[in-house]
């Protein structure tokens, strides 16, 4: 979207040659349009609407649900600034207010020259390189220490992060090989997974494989992936998919980031996989938009893969056939929920729809789907290359084998770390190299999860043992505040996330997240009033009882643990 | 005949049809259960919650008006939790929006005891009223975004597509393409949206003038003369036929909900 000079080619030259084209192609035809144009004209938008056959008012709608697609002229180069917890305790609001005063603008607003908008954006999922920032296209980090000037000028973008822990499984190629390269892949064990499947097992054995092994969903919910894949594979349908979920947008994630940029191959195989195991012959990988470069490179691992023969018509010999097509989010971290991510793909507002049906019976237009998380999927495909008892060798018996952790915060090496189940929290904590000063909090699971106190350092990390614990293990966000953070600081980030992402479908969420913020806003300010403790547990009640999604049920669980844990922060002033 | 469903609400036996709503089962009790953005003429969406209720044995409070009545459940319509829930939501909203002309939501917050100035110092939802169509006047500021009038234009009822839910999270608004003024989109003017908003956001233009304090003489004499200024150029077209559509013809018919 920042391409130097404005494409003049007439809008419908370039969409009759992408014809036949349906509402679902909406969201990659404003991308594109974008990235052609500059922005989102009337005239363009008119174009798409008789191409797409979507009404201008509908489109309208779409383009300002999502914060990446501009219906206005924007700088060239756009310059996304994280506030978002981590990124505010690294110094991320200095870093946007140096920004911002080098180019004399305030975010939101153009250059005189064009050249660049600052933008000051919730969390961009560079957590272990905080303060984070993406300059066009590019992800940059370590901005405190570097002057604006500089990384202005000439970015420098950070690599994949540091990766910690064992035993190396889903970890193993990351940075080891080059992304796309089948070659390398496969001599380290990739593709063979499926590879057993297609010529050893019926779909029926590798559901069971992956029932026996114990694989539970990564994405935070923890749902067991071979049930999964069983029911969406025996309703009956004419077709069924397979959605990747590489919408990774909680704060304090960045796992599936470094999957699918250092191993993409990898969760490639993984969707072909559960393809082969439902009965279907599409998959789409959604990667959210503030992910440009793992998108890049996934484009080159999909051509690879096609090249191959791991994808696209008859793979291996058999009569397999599978295809994966990439969509991009443009910025909203609702979609990462299964069915607004649907929504989306479909070519609408990202909405969750009301549940039930559930997506393996009524899924991507209205079809069976098997919808999973990449690390979910890799891990899929690494237990069918390795088998069950490998798999089971590490962890425990209700949790099995390993799991990333995203360590963030106040700890000497941020990074992620695999580890087995059942590794307590202090000891993956001591691998990272111990907390930065002392240990005040830790927040688990995300901005939908929740703090603990140094109390929780003894705890295994297993679904079990946490939710025993009432804490959420979630997608594996642990980020350690020591005790020089201001926790009603972070609050106050939180609460700021939530209302900036809330879709705004449901009153209790698109209210409440609202009311959550004007009260923490108060208590970070040090003003909260009488009443307010009270009319802020009524508000998270209000959201975590009636919302139709996840987000709003859980936008308050955080800072609600927190008044648990630390009921003096929320004393109003005078009390 | 199918085999109908038993269940108790608030203590009553109740026997329904398979696939009847919960809310729907309540009403036929004789149990009232208040609801906002429900109606009969628009597809449910279980936007406001405000229809819920607790089921024993379910996680979290379940909208009545989305969910069919299951064998053997046991639901409460009025309890404590749902009070709260009900009560909060309602001082939430009545503190970003004027309610002021919904008398029904006004009544329920008077029932909950609702205090909206607990969030005093908060954000309103005030956009200035929109006047851009001889017909109807849109008053955002009373708008609770119950949808209904979004999708009466769309595939509800009418197929026009004229108005769309923009922004999100508490900057949602209901508008046009580009904020077009009226004239300039797809509305024919059918008047649905006027006849089904359920808290005066949307309302014929000669209501609004009066409410304004213009004088029915004034009123002639403004719309003669913008008859005039405007001759043919409104819309490309003045047939009676499609601008007459909306007004009182709309108006007289209620919402049934």
């Amino acid at each position: 979207m920042t391409s130097g000079k404005i494409d003049q080619q007439p809008v419908h030259v370039w969409l009759s040659g992408l014809a036949p084209l349906d509402r679902s192609h909406l969201l990659p035809t404003l991308i594109e349009a974008q990235r052609r144009y500059g922005h989102l004209t009337p005239p363009t938008v008119a174009a798409i609407s008789q191409a797409l056959r979507v009404s201008e008012a509908e489109i309208l709608g779409v383009v300002s649900f999502y914060t990446l697609l501009y219906d206005r002229p924007t700088g060239r180069t756009m310059v996304r600034v994280c506030t978002s917890p981590r990124c505010a305790q690294a110094g991320g609001e200095d870093v946007l207010r140096r920004l911002c005063e080098h180019l004399h603008v305030q975010p939101g607003q153009p250059t005189a020259d064009g050249a660049y908008e600052i933008e000051e954006v919730p969390c961009l999922c560079l957590c272990d390189h905080a303060p984070a920032a993406l300059h066009g296209e590019m992800p940059v980090g370590h901005l405190r220490q570097v002057p604006v000037a500089d990384w202005l000028a000439r970015p420098q973008a950070i690599g994949l992060g540091f990766i910690g822990g064992e035993p190396r499984r889903l970890t193993a190629r990351c940075g080891a090989i080059a992304p796309a390269d089948v070659q390398a892949f496969t001599a380290l064990g990739g593709f063979a997974g499926l590879r057993r499947a297609l010529t050893n097992l019926t779909p029926q054995q590798v559901i069971e494989t992956i029932d026996a092994s114990g694989l539970d969903g990564r994405g935070g919910a923890a749902f067991p992936t071979g049930r999964k894949w069983s029911l969406a594979g025996s309703t009956p349908a004419p077709r069924r998919y397979v959605v990747c979920n590489g919408d990774e947008s909680e704060p304090g994630t960045f796992k599936d980031r470094l999957l699918l940029e250092g191993d993409p191959l990898a969760v490639i195989e993984g969707m072909a996989l559960a393809g082969y195991a439902i009965g279907a012959s599409r998959g789409y990988l959604y990667v959210r938009g503030e992910y440009p470069r793992a998108q890049g490179i996934l484009l080159q691992a999909i051509e690879a893969a096609q090249q191959a023969g791991y994808l696209g018509t008859g793979i291996l010999g058999t009569d397999f056939t599978f295809e994966v097509e990439l969509r991009s989010g443009a910025g909203a971290y609702i979609c990462g929920e299964e069915t607004a991510l649907l929504e989306s793909i479909e070519g609408r507002r990202g909405l969750p729809r009301l549940k039930p049906p559930y997506p393996v019976t009524n899924g991507l237009f209205g079809m069976p789907t098997a919808i999973n998380n990449v690390e979910t999927l890799a891990m899929a495909a690494w237990i069918l290359g390795q088998g069950v008892e490998a798999y089971r060798a590490v962890g425990t018996a209700e949790s099995p084998g390993t799991k990333l952790f995203c360590l963030s915060g106040d700890i000497d090496v941020p990074g992620t770390y695999e580890v087995p189940f059942g590794t307590t929290l202090g000891a993956l904590l001591d691998q990272a190299g111990g907390v930065r000063g002392d240990l005040q909090a830790i927040l688990l699971g995300g901005a939908a999860g929740a703090f603990a106190g140094p109390e929780a350092l003894d705890l295994p990390l297993t679904h079990a043992s946490f939710r025993s614990a009432g804490l959420p293990l979630g997608s594996g966000v642990i980020m350690v505040m020591n005790g020089e953070r201001d926790l009603r600081r972070t609050c106050y980030h939180l609460a700021r996330f939530f209302a900036h992402e809330s879709c705004g479908k449901c009153f209790p969420c698109q209210l409440g997240t609202q009311r959550q913020l004007e009260i923490i806003g108060r208590l970070a300010d040090g003003g909260l009033r009488p009443g307010d403790p009270e009319a802020l547990d009524d508000v998270a009640f209000a959201m975590s009882e009636t919302s139709i999604c996840g987000l709003g049920v859980t936008a308050g669980s955080a800072i609600q643990s927190a008044r648990r844990r630390w009921p003096e922060l929320f004393r109003p002033a005078g009390e | 005949m199918a085999e109908r469903i038993e269940l108790t609400i608030d203590g009553r036996a109740v026997a329904v049809e398979p696939g009847t709503t919960i809310l729907e089962a309540a009403r036929r009790a004789g149990i009232d259960i208040p609801v906002l953005c429900y109606s009969k003429r628009t597809t449910p969406n279980g936007l406001c919650r405000m229809c819920v209720v607790e089921v024993e044995g379910a996680r979290g409070l379940i909208a009545s008006c989305l969910t069919p009545a299951a064998a053997g459940s046991r639901i409460h319509t009025e309890t404590e939790r749902v009070v709260r829930a009900r009560r909060t939501m309602l001082e939430m909203l009545a503190f970003s929006v004027d309610l002021s002309e919904a008398p029904d939501l006004q009544a329920l917050m008077d029932r909950y005891g609702a205090r909206p100035e607990r969030f005093e110092g908060g954000a309103r939802r005030r956009p200035a009223p929109i006047d851009d169509n001889p017909m109807y006047v849109r008053d955002y500021a009373k708008c609770v975004l119950c949808w209904r009038c979004v999708q009466v234009c769309a595939e509800d009822v009418q197929f026009t597509f004229a108005l769309n839910v923009s922004g999100r999270g508490h900057e949602t608004h209901i508008g046009t393409a580009f904020g077009r003024p009226m004239p300039e989109t797809t509305c024919v003017f059918c008047g649905q949206c006027v006849d089904v908003c359920p808290t005066g956001a949307l309302k014929p233009r000669r209501e609004w003038l009066l409410e304004q304090g213009m004088s029915a003489e004034a009123m002639m004499q403004a719309t003669m003369t913008e008859k005039r200024k405007r001759g043919p150029a409104l819309g490309g077209d003045e047939s009676p036929g499609v601008v007459g559509r909306g007004g009182e013809g709309s108006r007289q018919r209620r919402d049934p909900s």
